[in-house]
């Protein structure tokens, strides 16, 4: 006999957008040497892919963790509009102060989407290329 | 959290096996109305199913017998999975001839948890650590053993 099990469920999304890092306390050479590339004045960008995970018990009415017709649409709200083909330096306000690195937009991404009500959030998983990935996963006592 | 997912101990070892089965479904709740049932489950009500090309990937963990360095003999793991999984669930209706399916809902969650219960009590050498089960390249779902018993 299987003892419990624990079962999530894992959405992927995309979202194309520009960024720039760097850091106006650090000195240009600072800024050239740390983040190389990516802070070119005039920014650049990715096709960003996420991976929403959620968990929680399966509602044995509808065999679901949680809804896409509920996760789709909060996903889309809280992060893929507000930034897909956005400049993230400039037009989401959390990156003014912060440099939009993957792993910020991974924080930034989390603390959007862990008010999700219908399930727990679990782990938010970025691929900034089809190279590089960051994950952020969230303690199990999490408050939403 | 990865519920009682094995920890990273000095000599354990996952190693993952995928297969690829094609089915058909759909999505519907007795006790719903018509009305519900489609509020619900949108698309995946119609009654007629639809199907999907399934993505499975299986994952045992273990410490490699030092006699023939592995966890397990791969060849005995994909004969279990042909026999447990692609027999009972490849080009068929899950809804309707798959006995570990009835009275579910076939969702990818349910679908995985039922290949765990198939598969759990065959593995013999190492333990089973995941099922995986994509439905598409941008759903899928993960079940594991929990510890905590907190979604039991």
């Amino acid at each position: 006999m299987s003892g419990p099990l624990k079962i999530s469920l894992t959405r992927r999304y995309r979202f194309a957008a520009s960024h720039r890092l760097h850091r106006p306390n650090f000195s240009e050479s600072e800024n050239a040497r740390i983040y190389g590339k990516c802070s070119n004045p005039y920014g650049h960008g990715h096709n960003y892919s996420l991976e929403v995970t959620v968990t929680g018990a399966v509602d044995p009415a509808t065999g679901m963790v949680a809804n896409l017709g509920e996760l789709d649409p909060f996903v889309n709200g809280e992060v893929v509009e507000a930034f897909d083909h956005k400049y993230l330096n400039e037009e989401v306000a959390e990156f003014s102060e912060t440099v939009p690195t993957a792993e910020n937009i991974c924080r930034e991404i989390y603390r959007r989407l862990k008010r999700f009500p219908a399930a727990r959030l679990e782990r938010v998983r970025l691929e900034e290329t089809s190279k590089n990935s960051f994950e952020l996963e969230g303690a199990a006592d999490d408050a939403p | 959290m990865e519920g009682a997912r094995v920890r990273d101990k000095k000599a354990m070892i996952r190693v993952t096996r995928k297969i690829e089965f094609s089915a058909a479904h759909f999505y519907h709740n007795l006790k719903f109305s018509e009305e519900e049932n489609r509020r619900v489950f949108g698309k995946c009500a119609n009654l007629h199913g639809h199907g999907h090309n399934y993505v499975l990937e299986v994952t045992v963990a273990g410490e490699p017998d030092p006699a023939t360095g592995m966890v397990l003999d791969l060849k005995e793991l994909k004969d279990i999975l042909q026999r447990e999984v692609s027999d009972r669930m490849d080009h068929r209706h899950l809804n309707y001839e798959v006995p570990e399916l009835a009275g579910q809902i076939p969702t990818c969650e349910n679908i995985a948890a039922a290949i765990w219960k198939l598969l759990e009590p065959k593995i013999t050498r190492g333990k089973l650590d995941r099922v995986r089960l994509y439905e598409s390249p941008d759903l899928f779902a993960d079940c594991t053993a929990d510890s905590n018993g907190a979604h039991a």
